[in-house]
Formats: C-alpha cells, structure tokens, sequence
C-alpha cells in the first residue's frame, strides 16, 4: 500500500501556501499527516501536489487575547494535551485528547488537520463546536473568521474556498470553576467514538444551570450541539433527573450508520453518554464563590 | 530429568529479534529483484470480457504485466491442483495461479505487475483496465444451499462441495428415552489470523546456476518445495525453499497460495528475480480466513445432566476455493465432545462455498467452534436444569480412572481416538478456585446493588496434539565443536529454536544459546512437514532428542577409546567429554574431527564417519492436551461494551520443556480466543464484498483491552513421546470465546440473555439487553 | 523530483535524494538497510513502524522521508550500545519473554523509550493505555508489560532514563 507519486511542496510562509494554492490543480495540504497519509497509502485519494505545512513559522502555538484562547492550527495535539495554558482555560481539551488516538498520532496530528478532516467522531472538532470555536481562515482575498457551525459545510467537508487555508483557532473562555466532562464510547482505546459528548456547565449563586453548551460527536454526519438540551437545562437545578430527560433529546438525531453501529444504537449510545458527561460536568463545577 | 529440560530458559531467539536484525522476507537485500504487485477482482462473481494492460506497460519502471495465459506455458498444469488424500475435493476445488476468465472472491488476483519498486507496481496495477461482467454471486451460508442460489463458480453444479457424518452409538434411542432435551442454532463467525507481518516470497533465479533459491514467510517448506516443483514442472534438485525469519504464523502461512505460484511463474518466464510481499488489505483480502460454522444442535441429558447423545448438522463456510485439503469441519466435528462422555453422537456435516475469500486453518483449526458449542450446550442445560455451570461440567468430564479413554469415534485411518493422559475435573476444580468462582455470586449480587453488571464464565476444551506421521530432526557437530540443529519444522515466533536448544544441550553438555538451530531449509534436511496443529514439540522435539541421544552414544563410543575410560565412566560437561572424576577430556569438536577422516590415517573402529545424527520420531496418535478457562467480565448496559477484568487458564500440556515458552503461547492463544468473542469480525455484505478491510474496521485487541492472564499448569506427562511433552500452541484458543460468551451471559442473566453466537459485538449485545428489558426484565 | 533528505538517524548523518513519496519507513529500511523498523499494516494502527522523530515517537508509515529532512531519529538499531550491551527495556524484554516473532517488538521498544522518559513509575492501567497504539498477536500483551514495569523499575533504581 504506497502512495501514488505526487509532486511535493514546502512553502515556508502562509503567503507562500496560499500562492501555490492558487496555482496548483488537485492539491493536498499536509499538516499532522495521519488522516492524508493513510488514505494516500490506500490509494483514496491521488493528488497531483502535495503542500506541507510543517515549516510554516508562526502556525502553532498558544495565545491569549482578552478572553480568547487562540491556538495556531499546526498546533500538534499533543502539545494541546499538555499545555498548563490550556488546561487552566478549557481543562475539557487535555481531558478529552488523552482519548484521540495514540501518543504516536497526537504527536504529529494537529488541531487544524483535524478540523479541516471534519471526521464527525473526532474529538476536536466535537470541541470546537461545543465553544462555538471562530475558525480563522487566510486566502487569497485575506483573512477571514467563520465560526464553528459555519465551517461545517457538510459531511467531511469543511466551508473552505479555493485557495484557502485554516490558520487558528479561537475559544472563548468559560468562566474559572466551571463543570465541563467529555465522555465517549469507543470500541477500544483510541479509537473514533462512535458516539462522543462534551458538556460544559456554568451555575449560578442559586444552584441552578446558568449556562450549558452540549455537544454530541461520532452520530450525525457532522457534530451536532444539542440547543434543545441546552434549553431544558437552562434554570434548572441539576440531577439525575434532569440528565436523563436531556438525554432523551438524542432520540431525534440523525444518526450514521457504518460497520460500528446502526442509527438506532448510535442515538442510544448518544444518550448514555450525554447522561455521563453531565454527571460528570455536575460533579465537577466549583461554587462560584470556592473559586479564587 | 536435567538441569536445562523444564527450565524457564531465556530465548536464544531474542537477541537479533531485539536489535532490529532479524531477516523477515521484506528484509533479505536481492539486488536485481523485481518487485510485484496484483490485480485483483472487485467482484464477488465475474467473468473478465477483456484485460488491457496497455497503459501500466508503458510506466516506468514496468518490466512486465502477465496474465494466466502468459504464466501457463510455463507451468505443469494450468490449475493449482493437487491430489487430494481425502479425496473429498473435486478439481473444482482449487484456484489459479491467476485467473482463468471467472472471478469468485473479492481480492482474487488476476494479473501479476513487475516493476522496478512496489510503488511503481501499484502504480501499473491501477492502470491495467479489466473489463468484468458481473456475475450473480452469493455469500450468506444458509442461502448458498437453496436450490436456485446462484453457483459459486460456473462450473459447479452445486455449492455443496461435501457432506459426511460423524456417527457412534444409538443416537435415535438416546434421544427417545433422554429425561431432557434442548436445541440450540449456534452460528459463528469467521476472523482472520493477522500475523503482525503478513505473508511474502522472494524467488531467486540464480544466474550462476540456473536454479531458484526461494525464501518466504512460511510455516512449512518441503510441502511446499514439492508444490513448487510440480506445478511449476521443476526439478527438485534446482530448488531450495527456506522460511525467512516469520512474524507470526496463524494458519494462513501454512499453504502455497496463487500468488505464490504466479511469482515462481513469472520468476521462470522472465529469468529475473521476483519478490512480492503482501499488505495489509491483501491480507484481508486473500490470506484464508474462518471460523465461519452454524451448528444446529441438539442436546439428550438424563435427570442429572448427564449427557446421553448429542446430535446436529455444522454447516461450513469454505469460501470461494480451497487452497488444500479440507480438514476444518472434520477437526470441529469430531472434537465436539471435547473432554465430557458423549455415549452416542451424530454430526452432519455440509460444506458448501459462496464467494468470500478461501477457508483454512487459523490458530485453532476447528476446534475452537466446536468448543464453542459445546460449552454453550452446557451452559444451556444448566440454566435449564438450574444447575451451578461448573457442577454440570463436573457430571460430564471425563474423569481420570478412566484414562486413557478410548473415544467411541474412530480416526480416518481406523485408529482409535484415544485420549492419553490428563485429570480433567482436577483442572476444573483447580481454576475453579484459583478463581473465587464459589464466590463469586455474592460479589455479582453486591455489584448489582450499584448498578454493575459482572458476570463469571467457565469453559474447557481438549485439543490432539504433535500429530505425525513424524517431523526431521539432525543434529550435528562440528569440528570446531559448534552443535547444530537442523530440522523441517517451521518458527514463527514460539521460540522454537530454544526448544531444540535446550533439548540437544541437554544431551551434549553443552549450553543452550551455544547450539546453532536451523528450522525450515530445505537444503538441510530432506524432509519435513511443518507447523500447524501443535505438534513441533512433540515431533521435532522428540526427533532432534533421538538424534541427540545417538550423537551422544557415537560420542561415548569414541571418547571411550581415546580416552580409554568405560563409557559408563564418562559424562558431557562443556562442550567436552569428561572421565568422571577426573579433568581427562576431548572436546566434541575434536571428537567431529577424527569423525571426519584423515586420509591416510587410522579410521576409528566399529564408529560410521560423521558426528551427527538424524531421526524421524514417528507418532500417529494425538498426545491431547486439556484446558479449563475461567473469565470474569463487566458489561455496560448502556453501550454494549464487554472489560475482560480478569482471566484465568489451567492447562495440561504434558511436561514442559520450557515453561516460560509454554506460557507465551497459552497467554497469546487467550488472546486471540478472547478477540474472536468480542472484537473480530470479517464482515461482508450480501453480495459478498468485503465490508471490513483495514484496521480501523477489523478490530484486534491492544494492551488496553486485555488484562494480565493468570496461567495454571497440571503436568501429565504424554506417554506418546519421549519428551512426555503435549502441544500448546492452540490451547489457549480454542475455550476462550464460550469462557467469555459464557460470563457475559451471567453478567446479563437479570436481562434473561440468552447468547449463543460468536463474536458478539457491542450492538448486538445492546439488542439483546433491550430485548430483555422490553420482556420486563432487569 | 526527487527531494534532497539530510537527517541523523541513531547518531549517523545521512544525505540523500529520494521521491517525494517515499515513506519514512521505507526510507529507513531500504535506503539506508535498518530493516528493524517493520511495516504491518500501512494505514496507521498497527504501530510496528513507530520510530522516534526528535524524541517523540511517530509512525514511520504515515510520514514521508522528504518531513523528515532536517531532524534525529531514532530507530530500534539505535537502542543497544556500541558494544552490543543491551538496553534496559532490551534486556527486559528477554527476560521477561516480552517477544515472540519479534515482529512488533521494534515499535514497542520505541513507544516505551519516549512513555518511561515522560513517566517513570506507570501504573499498569497507564503504561497498557501507552501500549494501545502498538498492536501484537502473538504475547497477549503479558510478556510485554512485565517486562516494561521491570525495566521501568530498573531504571528508577538505576537513576537513569531510557
């Protein structure tokens, strides 16, 4: 299984990438690399360029601005994993990223390959949905920001024009002692979920749910937030109850179906696991006034 | 019996292993060798109306595209068949080197592409354009029966291949006067071996001589050596065939496959040297495949569970050819009966084909499905009879005042199947408590108030080992002293050459890591069958001990004289012979020399020249080794989702040459065991392609998914061998599927499930809960 | 085109011009003949090609050779020392039978070089987590994390890192 030949491009700068980008036919962006090379391996995908990424200076890296967390798109997901930074700010990041994958494909897998693959199982694309992430975008027309929703196009296919290419992406904060809890099924260690959820929480003086994101991954062709949970939630104390009536929203998803799982299966397992991360995101929120 | 036999020796094996020089066949360097690579059918069923391989001709790189009608001048015959010992297989049985016009399995190779690389190989591949007319095609065992399914291949009228029974005792009275019977329909469902390295061969056209020096990753090589020269019209003398190191062998190792046979083609066609090692879709593709059985099966037990009869038909999946005798469902039929008393038995058996790829054997061979439905059998009686899992087991094994116990079955050849030695209760009973299984139901219960579901499965199984007729073994000494080993069984990985090592130092007082061992050349010995069935302890080991023993006695012989001691007075210690008591020596080597001859020199007296000797240790009956599994598992009811938390196997495999060995194989066969229950499925759709083909949809178990395995050992030493020595390599295998199957069903019994097939996926599993629920349980 | 590739790799410099589309493992074993990384599955999983890229583990099959222009690897040749002592994690691997057919036991060695330098005292759970990217058929896995925790051990009392 060798990858068909393919002419190879090293540009050092964004401007340089998305020049070629203009002039190449039936090009590839090469960022961690462990979603392109095995479908150039099994011969999926025949690209007459190839157009790495990985000398770009600039592309990875943390940064604040105001309440944004801004992470560079080259950034490996490994480095997200571990990052003081990002877990002081969005702790539900590290948390799910020791379930993407293996150490080998953290290590060169990056947050903007993984957003541009638009898997619907992966993790990180689940996330950047559940934070309503900005996806900001460089082309030949210039800069440009989309948020998460918009940049899902459909199935795998990300709202990019020609040309274009992801450069950050950018998280709004939830405030310090917030409940988040990301829980998926997956057949072993590492793999796809077939169904993922990612809850954050935030409560307010009186106990009850100020604020909930939820989002479910691995179900639909692309990752869903689940508004109508999100709604039930809002004002409400928090409790097994509760959880189990939010849950029930997954009943109306419009679930995959693949070797790992029929719709009907999906949309229970969607349910058992948004229950399990909203326990967990329960558990996990610190009173405001225990936060200093 | 010695300071080495029955020791934990480390592995002469590992060094070359660990620092990355082990010579796997993609490793052998081959200047000049051309790399191939197949096309291969996307259909289930066609005809090929047209192959232009105009266009990948004219790539770079590209010596040659051929098909069957350019490789056949070259061949004896245009068809890989063989004569059949069974007789069983009709010549509609085998395949093509390439095909012959008609395709029956998705991955069937069609033409064979030489190029300069494997890349540009695959490059051509994709360019040569076949014209197909897809033909009706059927892949669903049951359906394949029916009298308007589609036929396999055009040329057979039915897609019944065999049928015969398996008959002893009066089962129609058994079944009249039983107090009990039960029926169950057991399907499973076929996996693959997935050796970590897949298969391979290098064909080397010498220039200096004209001959073929030919290294693959293989489990046998002089079957195989004689397959090559017939089929391809060669004479044996030009031929060498020798296994490369292997990275795991299974099963699907054992057999000369098509592409095989069109690389030695094209080799010969060309004049040039050819290599083809195989991916991983390959190997999903082409390397045999099984498990694939339905039984349905009926039970006869009287008031107490004792079983009177056992009756049922096992419908086998052989796929779309067979790359050798079918010896598969003969193997799970007669192993049925595992170790309990089956005083009356009757087994239809049916093989049919439909268009998947070919059946052989993978670790196990058979007898895992037949374990598999036994155990189930039992376990059903006994939620029946509402008896404890365990205590019905105890009514039926076979108990040891009984052994040896002469099965009312007869072999092939009219031998009776005799079961040599083992005390299956006392195995059962000693997991039994090594596993807490008497209390086990207070923690199911205790677990069950905080809303867990843990459940306890049992299952035993035998398996006949070190089956003959026999295997090469020579061992040799040098002048230089170096010992060598040389013998026709295969390595691939169960640290065989240690064995042997371990066995000839014990004999010649030398150090295992200092004897040389060669398995799998045919250049060497000329003789050999191989590895499968578990038996290269028993039959190599016994055969290179033989051989030892007389290059022990020719060593004694002469040493006497030189040294002039008794014999009697003499003992091996470092590499040389001693006079006990005293340090008057003469070293082995110095022993080979004078073994050699000097011309013009006296010979020594009454001692045939040569320090070395050969043996062929010839065995019939099996040595049957005997298990017993426990596993402990948590379900989520929510996903379906089985934890393996624990697992235990106590096993009788004779005596152990070397117990840590002995242990990788049963804790590797466990593994696999385990996997075939609850992550492997070959999945296909109703057309017959191939729905499961890469690692992410064709799931094997990593660390994570497994626990440590807790191994037990009985030792009753076979009297079959000299070795006193059972096989191990499947052992491990064949329980473990009904172990688990069986815990999951007690972890699930608030549901009232009912699990009867393998594997059984998280889906599935999810069902059967709700159904349960659905019917107000749990 | 061919692209030039100057990279280290187990201490040795090389300087070559290879297709654009060779894989790293294949680089390693046929251009430069370390045929210790091995090739099982191509697509990813099985993990018998991992090698380390800068200390950190990758699996050669999904990197081309022309990425790694520029970088250290490290392969499984690269663990002995020059005078053939084993390594620690070698030696418990033989010890602890940790190895059969060898064939994954290249990528397993490399995956624990880069986990017991990160964590040094491994729970089981975590160091059989660590392992899940490496697959083997032959050990059940048994062999494999004994030996690991033995030589974890061994190189806490040792002071020393893989």
């Amino acid at each position: 299984m060798k990858p068909p030949p393919f002419d190879y491009h090293r540009p050092e700068s964004v401007t340089a990438a998305i020049a070629l980008l203009g002039r190449l036919e039936n090009a590839k962006l090469l960022a961690g690399g462990q979603s392109l090379m095995p479908m150039l391996n099994l011969r999926y995908l025949y690209p007459d360029h190839v157009v790495d990424l990985n000398r770009i200076p600039d592309l990875a890296g943390f940064s604040f601005a105001g309440e944004r967390l801004r992470i560079g798109a080259m950034t490996r997901q490994r480095a997200i994993e571990v990052s003081p930074e990002v877990a002081r700010v969005a702790p539900i990041f590290p948390e799910a990223l020791k379930l993407v994958g293996h150490r080998q494909t953290r290590n060169r897998g990056t947050i903007g390959g993984s957003l541009c693959h638009l898997d619907p199982a992966a993790e990180l694309p689940t996330l950047a949905l559940l934070y309503d992430a900005e996806i900001k975008i460089a082309g030949p027309a210039g800069l440009r920001s989309v948020s998460m929703r918009d940049f899902m196009a459909g199935y795998m296919t990300p709202a990019l024009k020609a040309g274009e290419l992801v450069i950050a992406v950018s998280l709004p904060f939830w405030p310090a002692g917030h409940g988040w809890g990301f829980v998926e099924f997956a057949r072993r260690h590492g793999d796809f979920a077939i169904a993922s959820a990612g809850v954050l929480l935030e409560k307010g003086g009186d106990g009850r749910i100020k604020r909930a994101a939820v989002a479910v991954g691995g179900v639909e062709p692309v990752p869903v937030r689940l508004t109508a949970a999100e709604t039930m939630l809002v004002g409400e104390p928090p409790g097994e109850g509760l959880f189990a009536r939010v849950a029930a929203c997954c009943a109306n998803l419009d679930a995959l179906e693949d070797v790992h799982g029929g719709a009907d299966y999906r949309r229970s397992v969607a349910g058992a696991m948004v229950m399990r991360a909203l326990a967990a995101a329960d558990a996990r929120i610190k009173a405001p006034e225990a936060v200093r | 019996m010695s300071a080495v036999i029955g020791q934990p020796v480390l592995r002469i094996e590992d060094r070359a292993l660990l620092t990355g020089k082990g010579r796997y066949i993609d490793d052998i360097p081959l200047d000049g060798a051309l790399h191939a690579a197949f096309v291969r059918s996307a259909h289930p069923h066609a005809l090929i109306k047209r192959l232009d391989a105009g266009a990948a001709r004219s790539v770079a790189g590209v010596h040659a595209v051929l098909t069957l009608d350019d490789i056949a001048p070259v061949m004896a015959r245009r068809r890989m068949t063989r004569v059949a010992r069974t007789g069983k297989p009709k010549d509609s049985m085998w395949p093509f080197a390439l095909s012959d016009g008609e395709v029956a399995f998705v991955g069937e190779p069609v033409a064979i592409v030489l190029a300069d690389s494997r890349y540009i190989a695959e490059d051509a591949a994709a360019l040569v354009a076949v014209d197909y007319e897809p033909l009706p095609s059927i892949a669903d065992l049951r359906k394949c029966l029916e009298p308007d399914a589609p036929k396999v291949r055009r040329e057979l009228a039915s897609n019944v291949i065999a049928t015969y029974k398996v008959e002893y005792g009066d089962v129609e009275a058994a079944f009249r006067a039983a107090a009990h019977v039960f029926r169950e329909a057991i399907p499973q469902h076929r996996g693959g071996a997935h050796p970590i390295e897949g298969r391979g061969i290098l064909v080397e056209n010498r220039r200096s001589d004209g001959r073929f020096n030919i290294w693959m990753s293989t489990q046998k090589v002089h079957d195989t050596h004689q397959l090559f020269c017939e089929l391809l019209d060669l004479d044996e003398n030009d031929v060498r065939v020798v296994a490369a190191d292997v990275g795991g062998g299974f099963g699907p190792k054992l057999l000369v496959y098509p592409e095989d046979i069109a690389v030695l083609a094209a080799a010969k066609l060309t004049g040039r040297s050819v290599k083809w090692i195989e991916d991983r879709r390959e190997h999903f593709l082409g390397a045999v495949q099984e498990r694939d059985q339905i039984w349905d099966m009926e039970i006869a037990v009287d008031k107490e569970g004792r079983i009177q009869a056992l009756r049922g038909k096992l419908l086998h999946d052989q796929g779309a050819y067979a790359l050798q005798d079918i010896n598969l469902p003969y193997n799970s039929a007669t192993s049925v009966a595992g170790p309990y008393i089956v005083p009356a038995l009757f087994m239809e058996v049916v093989i049919a084909q439909t268009n998947k790829g070919p059946v052989s054997s993978v670790r196990g061979a058979g007898y895992p499905q037949a374990a598999f439905a036994m155990e189930r059998l039992m376990d059903l009686v006994a939620t029946k009879l509402g008896l404890d899992r365990a205590e019905l087991r105890r009514r039926n094994l076979i108990p040891p005042e009984k052994m040896p116990y002469e099965k009312p079955l007869k072999a092939r050849s009219g031998e009776p199947i005799l079961y040599d030695s083992g005390d299956y209760p006392a195995c059962q009973a000693q997991v039994l408590a090594a596993a807490g299984w008497e209390d086990f139901p207070a923690r199911q219960q205790a677990a069950l108030q905080d809303g867990r579901y843990i459940g306890i499965g049992l299952a035993n199984a035998v398996k006949g080992t070190g089956r003959g007729p026999f295997e090469s073994g020579l061992v040799r000494v040098a002048a230089s002293g170096r010992v060598s080993v040389f013998t026709g069984a295969a390595a691939m990985g169960q640290g065989l050459a240690t064995a042997l090592a371990q066995i000839t130092a014990d004999q010649l007082g030398v150090k295992p890591e200092d004897v040389t061992v060669v398995a799998g050349d045919t250049a060497t010995v000329p003789l050999g069958l191989g590895g499968f069935a578990s038996r290269q302890l028993i039959t190599a080991g016994s055969s290179v001990l033989l051989a030892g023993q007389a290059v022990a006695a020719k060593a004694r012989k002469l040493a006497s004289a030189m040294l002039e001691a008794a014999e009697a007075d003499l003992e091996f210690v470092g590499g040389a012979v001693r006079v006990v008591g005293t340090d008057r020596t003469v070293g082995l080597g110095d022993l080979a020399r004078a073994l050699r001859g000097a011309p013009g020199y006296a010979f020594p007296e009454g001692i045939e020249p040569g320090l070395e000797a050969s043996a062929a240790f010839r065995t019939d009956p099996l040595a049957y080794s005997n298990t017993s599994h426990v596993a402990e598992v948590e379900v989520d009811i929510l996903t379906g989702q089985v934890r393996v938390v624990r697992y235990l196997a106590i096993q009788d495999v004779g005596r152990r040459v070397n117990p840590l060995i002995v242990d990788g194989q049963v804790q590797g066969g466990i593994v696999h065991g385990i996997s075939n229950a609850l992550f492997e499925r070959m999945g296909y759709d109703e057309a017959g392609q191939p729905t499961t083909t890469t690692f992410a949809d064709y799931l094997l178990p990593s660390a994570a998914e497994v626990p440590m395995l807790e191994t037990l050992y009985r030792e009753s030493p076979s009297p079959l061998n000299p070795l006193g020595a059972k096989g191990v390599g499947e052992v491990g295998t064949i329980p473990a599927a009904p172990a688990v199957i069986s815990a999951v069903e007690d972890a699930l019994k608030p549901f009232g499930v009912r699990i009867s097939e393998t594997p059984i996926l998280p889906e599935r599993l999810f069902a059967l809960i709700q159904q349960g629920r659905r019917a107000g349980r749990g | 085109m061919r692209r030039r590739v100057r990279l280290t790799v187990n201490g040795a410099a090389h300087d070559r011009e290879v297709e654009p589309r060779l894989t790293l493992a294949d680089f390693l074993r046929h251009e430069l003949g370390l045929t210790g990384t091995h090739l099982g599955c191509e697509h990813g999983v099985c993990g018998a090609c991992t090698v380390l890229v800068d200390g950190h583990t990758a699996r050669g099959c999904l990197m081309l050779a022309v990425q790694a222009d520029g970088t250290e690897i490290r392969t499984v040749e690269g663990l002995a020392a020059r005078d053939g002592t084993l390594h620690v994690l070698q030696q418990s691997f033989h010890e602890h039978h940790g190895l059969q057919c060898g064939f994954c036991t290249p990528g397993m060695l490399m995956t624990l070089v880069e986990f017991l330098t990160e964590t040094p005292d491994p729970s089981e759970v975590e160091l059989r987590e660590a392992l899940s990217g490496n697959l083997c058929r032959c050990t059940g896995y048994h062999g494999i994390v004994k030996a690991a925790l033995d030589a974890a051990a061994k190189l806490r009392k040792m002071g020393a890192r893989p």
